[in-house]
């Protein structure tokens, strides 16, 4: 296939799938330090115009890494739904842009459609659109999955209680979780990063979400995100595990570079279904990604970060996760340089989620080597609510302590709540209306929590 | 007095946690005091991740601080290719290598541990902590018969630093302590790195961390015993990373 394109003369060849893809890019640190990105403001729109006009075919017919190298290009082609593509397959990048932004693609069409989409086709047809056109696609699409509450639900909008502390302290933990809960935040799931990765203390903390979450009645689901061995163990000495978190990418290599592969996450999810601890539903695989991954491990096998990071959604999607969010911002300005590149990442990875099938949430974020700030999340938060973005972070001031970055707090929870007229997931709406955050509102409940 | 509509939050759960809990509100958000309280903690945070480790001043305060000679433990200092901020923070690679001058002064001697120190993202956060936790580290080493390397103290370094001058020096274990990404409330968090035999092209997958070392965050005390089990059972596991798990081989040690 020719790959090519001439403006005022000067003629720009690309050379296979990846480099176009690459090139058609938006501009991003990462991709300039890999070395994949264009090298000026005219040959990447030279790529986009070749991209439009590319089958979407093209990408059934060459993959970007070899299937017998990698596991997860295997995966891509082995579940590749052909029936499903049809509806499609006649189309090209340009020409499915602008079928998703028609009547013809409904909410119902897209579901159908989804387990059609490779990847790289997802990843492809973002890299044609505005912002506008990918906060427009991705609202049409609902993605509800449900363990204890019904999450992703048109009208609805998620806060995963995040009250991590430095040290594990359990008093500092309970008053971080009582804080949120109480400013309604933690119907997507409690989730703590602990301090220190290893099974007694993964234990002690499921433990500590579990004692809150029975005494006080709250339907949600807990979360310890340590490493998934370090879950596995904590979950065969009888530690109360709900959702099984790990950090995924878009490559073999890169997903040996944290340490798993398919198998591991495929054991670690029919492990903890065996416990059978849902009540509203059996999702249980909680998925954290983010662009820049795979080349931070040095396995982008020259892919750019934005379609490593699709390729990662493919991984989460064979697991009929509850929540997958991509940490925006965490990684740091040499992948997403600055405000503007993070807030149109976020957009890309929950749109593509979303194309893909998947209920995606996103943890606005940044950290201090980033040039970003608070405004450029209010941004990106504004825009993601907008586009029915399932779950953001509830961090006590958005700042974490923890993992010493900035999140989004409880507070921006309720402004977009309110302005959005979203309402929490179902199960947790009828518990905020009920007697139970009163009782936990009382004084000494925390020193009671973290002294049982 | 006219009402802002600003209201303090209850129960108040300040006193239990550094966390930014129960935040005075007006409406659904944030006060005044509070959004400028988060500002100023934000611009002390970006100022420290620009500041400079100054590396002669800081190996004469190890050859000062600490009993160096004792264990027969030079310092050295070095830099990576990256010679200024931002070619630092926009090419991590630049940090995980060292420039063409650093590699003659190290020459392999067969040790058993080979520590670097760097600045990584926050020079004040080893200036605080390195030289406290190596107190409480260098006797349990020499406790346990463990030969030291020379010192390292680099220069706009990252993590992976370590394991190219542990493979440099032949060292069966690396150790790096560098400074951690600044948070809010603390811009002098520092990160221990560990390495059963170094080479370059380990990665996260093969080492372990220990991270928030600081007054406040987890203490030099802690740290030291901590690292001390882990570098203990590295060395009867022959291996770091996610094969070594604190808590679960004690019986491997106690044996």
């Amino acid at each position: 296939m020719l790959l090519r394109h001439t403006i005022n003369s000067v003629t720009y060849r690309f050379d296979g799938l990846k480099e176009l893809l690459a090139k058609a890019t938006a501009a991003r640190s990462g991709d300039e330090l890999a070395g994949v990105a264009a090298k000026s403001a005219v040959e990447r729109v030279a790529a986009r115009i070749v991209l439009a006009d590319l089958p979407l075919r093209a990408f059934v017919e060459e993959p970007l890494v070899p299937y017998a190298e990698d596991e997860v290009t295997r995966l891509i082609f082995d579940r590749h739904d052909a029936p499903a593509f049809a509806l499609v397959s006649h189309l090209t990048v340009g020409g499915f842009r602008d079928w998703l932004l028609s009547d013809h693609a409904t909410g119902a069409t897209l579901r159908v459609l989804a387990p059609g989409l490779m990847p790289e086709m997802v990843a492809a047809v973002s890299k044609l659109m505005r912002v506008q056109d990918l906060v427009a696609v991705a609202r049409k699409i609902e993605v509800v999955t449900r363990f204890r509450t019904t999450v992703g639900l048109r009208g609805r909008l998620s806060t995963r209680l995040q009250p991590n502390h430095p040290t594990d302290d359990p008093l500092g933990i309970a008053a971080a979780m009582v804080d949120g809960l109480l400013l309604g935040s933690g119907d997507a799931v409690i989730g703590i990063n602990p301090a220190s990765d290893d099974v007694a203390s993964t234990g002690r903390l499921l433990q500590l979400i579990d004692t809150v979450r029975t005494r006080y009645a709250i339907p949600t689901q807990s979360c310890v995100l340590a490493h998934i061995t370090t879950q596995m163990a904590a979950m065969k000495q009888g530690a109360p595990v709900d959702l099984v978190f790990q950090s995924i990418a878009g490559t073999e290599k890169a997903n040996a570079s944290f340490g798993i592969n398919l198998g591991m996450l495929k054991e670690a999810n029919e492990a903890a279904r065996a416990l059978k601890r849902g009540t509203a539903g059996e999702n249980l695989m909680y998925f954290e990604t983010g662009q820049g991954s795979a080349l931070s491990a040095n396995a982008h096998h020259g892919i750019d970060q934005q379609t490593c990071e699709v390729r990662a959604y493919a991984v989460a999607r064979a697991f009929d996760p509850m929540l997958v969010n991509t940490v925006v911002g965490f990684i740091g300005p040499e992948y997403l340089y600055d405000g503007k590149q993070i807030l149109r990442a976020g957009l890309e990875d929950h749109f593509c989620g979303k194309l893909m099938g998947l209920p995606m949430g996103c943890d606005v974020c940044y950290t201090n080597h980033a040039e970003a700030d608070q405004d450029d999340m209010d941004s990106l938060l504004t825009l993601l609510g907008t586009a029915g973005v399932n779950y953001i972070m509830g961090v006590p001031g958005a700042d974490d302590i923890m993992l010493q970055y900035q999140s989004t707090s409880f507070q921006d929870a309720l402004y977009l709540r309110e302005m959005l007229g979203l309402r929490p997931a179902p199960e947790f709406e009828a518990w905020l209306a009920g007697d139970m955050p009163r009782k936990l509102g009382a004084p000494m409940q925390v020193q009671g929590i973290a002294a049982s | 007095m006219t009402d802002t509509g600003v209201k303090r939050a209850t129960p108040n759960l300040r006193s239990l946690t550094a966390a930014r809990v129960s935040l005075s509100m007006s409406g659904h958000s944030i006060a005044t005091s509070e959004v400028l309280e988060f500002q100023l903690a934000h611009a002390q945070a970006r100022d420290a991740v620009h500041a400079a480790l100054d590396t002669e001043a800081f190996a004469r305060r190890l050859c000062d601080e600490l009993p160096l000679a004792r264990q027969g433990a030079e310092v050295l200092t070095l830099r990576t290719c990256a010679a200024d901020r931002v070619s630092y923070l926009r090419h991590p690679q630049m940090g995980r290598c060292l420039d063409e001058e650093s590699p003659t002064e190290l020459k392999s001697i067969s040790c058993d541990l080979a520590i670097s120190i760097a600045d990584g993202l926050s020079a004040l956060a080893v200036e605080r902590n390195a030289i406290p936790l190596l107190a409480g580290l260098l006797p349990r080493l020499a406790e346990e018969g463990w030969t030291l390397g020379p010192i390292t103290v680099v220069q706009q370094g990252r993590v992976g630093v370590s394991d190219a001058i542990g493979e440099r020096l032949g060292a069966s274990c690396s150790l790096m302590l560098i400074g951690e990404r600044p948070g809010l409330s603390a811009a002098d968090s520092m990160g221990a790195y560990l390495t059963w035999e170094p080479r370059a092209d380990r990665t996260d997958a093969d080492r372990n961390c220990l991270s928030n070392i600081r007054d406040g965050g987890l203490n030099v005390e802690t740290a030291a015993e901590r690292l001390m089990w882990l570098m203990k059972t590295a060395r009867t596991m022959k291996l770091t990373g996610v094969g070594l798990k604190e808590g679960t081989v004690n019986s491997l040690l106690d044996g």
